[in-house]
């Protein structure tokens, strides 16, 4: 077993080398959302959104660090999955000693210590830069929420890249469904009269419970740690978010276990199929 | 022992019989070709060996493991390099053999798996600057760097300029130095015959032939055809047995026979004899190349 933990910590130094390295993806995760902060607060100003009872940052810094999770976990690790398959890198580790669950761990444990980096930075420019305030009090439901958060939405991308065909449609498929559900999940809009059918839709979807349980810990004018099943408007709590979150993060988990592949699939199909039409062939001689 | 120990080895999809009842034994230390067309069975085959597919019948053992279950400790003994270059084109050359050293147990000094492939001087190098070539070193380099008793290597140089694929060859004789199991597939016949101590020919899914490169098919067996060229004069002394091999519109005389040596003693004898030249004198036994493609009916 020490090992075994020796291996993880390997793994997911491999990783995160691998992720460091690649601009795009470290742009995307960490410098978005922090330019979407920079945009929001100069556009509307620092000042008190008088329907929600809370300053532009303090919606926008956590609202922006859970989008910078979901892009840290949902989205890279859906993608890249998908492309190492293609690339026959998954195929190679599974030759190897090292056990398949420690490769995948590997992979999520990279992408959470990645995501909490994220948050870390978002964090700290809105409390230094626009004065959200970290309150003592409720940071360990806030950082349940983001264990809960990142987790779920890790699983949620390896039941992606267990279900699509390759690593080009990957992208599309992050994409399409996570820019749309932040849209209907408070992320970008800050108002309190959404339409009823869009509240409803969001709520389906574990991302608005994410951005609601981590944004709340940041709002001074709730009260309690958090750690309540569900708050009356004056209250924090996380429980029915986090029931929401887990929900999802263990229906991902088995449909991805269920239906994940580790070798190349256009290329296997494309060999089956050129086999069959060889031995058709042979048959009509 | 066996290294490897195959008996009715059968592995269908649907109608398909992709491996159709394979009977195979490599011994330990040697260097073993598995031989075929493109959709013969050999890869499927080999998947099986390696774990990466389950059988639908027959025995196999490899190394004293069910590749199937064999598991962790299974998968510490081998080494498995895939037709496919797999690897991580933003790290560096040193980082990933070091971080598949991690994974073996017994494992081989990073410097000294780098030495052996020839790249010391890419050892700090980004992947994606590598050559073609030298990815193909570096997927070596991991196949091995967990110090395996058996390698698999699959088609190790489809691909390859000339000078890559002779030097890919020296690599894979220094592993045999090594004392290594080896068993790859190709479709070379050149490659079997530089590399390989025994052959196996594998066509529709069943092993058509096995044996030594030189004996292969019944290589040995076959007959030598002797041929030269021979002017109007000399045409009418020709031996009795050279006769009636003559062309008499070309001058061309062919001679099959099993006992070449006695039959070219004889000719050439007789040509300094009579004072002449054997003219494009040539002898042929049958290629390996010639005898695979009768093997696998892609003769025509």
């Amino acid at each position: 077993m020490p090992r075994d933990l020796d291996l993880l910590v390997q793994q997911i130094k491999y990783q995160n080398k691998i992720f460091w390295r690649s601009p795009v993806s470290a742009f995307f995760t960490i410098v978005f959302p922090l330019m979407f902060l920079v945009l929001f607060t100069a556009l509307f100003g620092n000042d008190e959104i008088a329907a929600l009872g809370v300053t532009t940052a303090q919606f926008y810094a956590p609202a922006l660090a859970v989008f910078g999770v979901a892009s840290a976990t949902y989205t890279n690790l859906s993608i890249t999955t998908a492309i190492s398959r293609d690339q026959g890198i998954l195929k190679k580790v599974r030759g190897t000693p090292l056990p398949p669950w420690l490769y995948i761990a590997g992979r999520v444990g990279s992408a959470v210590w990645i995501a909490l980096i994220a948050v870390v930075i978002m964090m700290t420019v809105g409390s230094v830069v626009y004065g959200v305030e970290i309150r003592g009090s409720t940071l360990a439901a806030a950082a349940l929420t983001f264990l809960v958060g990142a987790a779920t939405f890790a699983a949620v991308g390896l039941m992606v890249a267990a279900l699509v065909p390759n690593g080009d449609s990957a992208p599309a498929v992050a994409q399409a469904t996570l820019l749309p559900i932040a849209f209907v999940s408070d992320v970008f809009i800050a108002t309190d009269d959404t339409p009823t059918w869009m509240e409803a839709l969001g709520n389906i979807f574990p991302l608005k419970h994410f951005v609601a349980a981590f944004g709340d810990a940041f709002n001074p004018s709730l009260s309690g740690s958090g750690f309540a099943w569900s708050g009356s408007d004056s209250e924090y709590a996380i429980g029915l978010h986090l029931a929401v979150m887990l929900a999802w993060g263990v229906g991902g988990a088995i449909i991805a276990v269920r239906y994940f592949k580790w070798e190349p699939q256009g290329h296997r199909r494309s060999t089956r199929r050129a086999r069959r039409g060889r031995v058709s062939a042979e048959a009509q001689k | 022992m066996d290294a490897i120990r195959v008996r009715g080895l059968s592995k269908h999809y649907g109608d398909l019989r992709a491996v159709d009842g394979i009977d195979l034994t490599v011994e330990e230390g040697e260097v073993f070709a598995l031989l075929g067309p493109n959709g013969a069975g050999k890869s499927t085959s080999v998947e099986i060996l390696e774990g990466h597919r389950i059988r639908t019948g027959g025995e196999v053992d490899v190394l004293g493991f069910d590749p199937a279950t064999g598991g962790r400790a299974f998968r510490e003994r081998i080494g498995i390099v895939l037709q496919q270059t797999a690897l991580e084109r933003e790290l560096e050359v040193a980082e990933v053999i070091a971080t598949y050293a991690g994974l073996y147990p017994r494992r081989r000094d990073v410097d000294e798996v780098i030495h052996i492939v020839g790249l010391e001087e890419k050892r700090a190098a980004r992947i994606k600057t590598l050559s073609g070539g030298q990815q193909r070193r570096l997927e070596l380099a991991l196949g091995i760097i967990g110090d395996p008793d058996l390698i698999f290597l699959d088609e190790p140089t489809t691909g390859f300029d000339p000078s890559a694929r002779r030097q890919a060859w020296e690599l894979i004789d220094n592993l045999r130095a090594l004392g290594k199991t080896i068993l790859l597939t190709t479709h070379y016949m050149d490659e079997a015959q530089n590399l390989a101590d025994r052959v196996a020919v594998i066509a529709s899914g069943q092993i058509v032939a096995e044996g030594t490169p030189e004996s292969i098919g019944g290589r040995a067996d076959h007959e030598t055809t002797i041929s030269f060229l021979v002017d109007g004069e000399s045409r009418d002394r020709l031996p009795a047995e050279a006769r009636p091999g003559l062309d008499q519109a070309t001058g061309i005389v062919t001679v099959r026979t099993q006992n070449p040596t006695a039959v070219l003693n004889r000719l050439t004898g007789w040509a300094v004899e009579q004072g002449i030249e054997l003219e494009a004198l040539s002898v042929e036994r049958p290629s390996l190349e010639d005898i695979y493609l009768q093997l696998t009916g892609e003769g025509g």
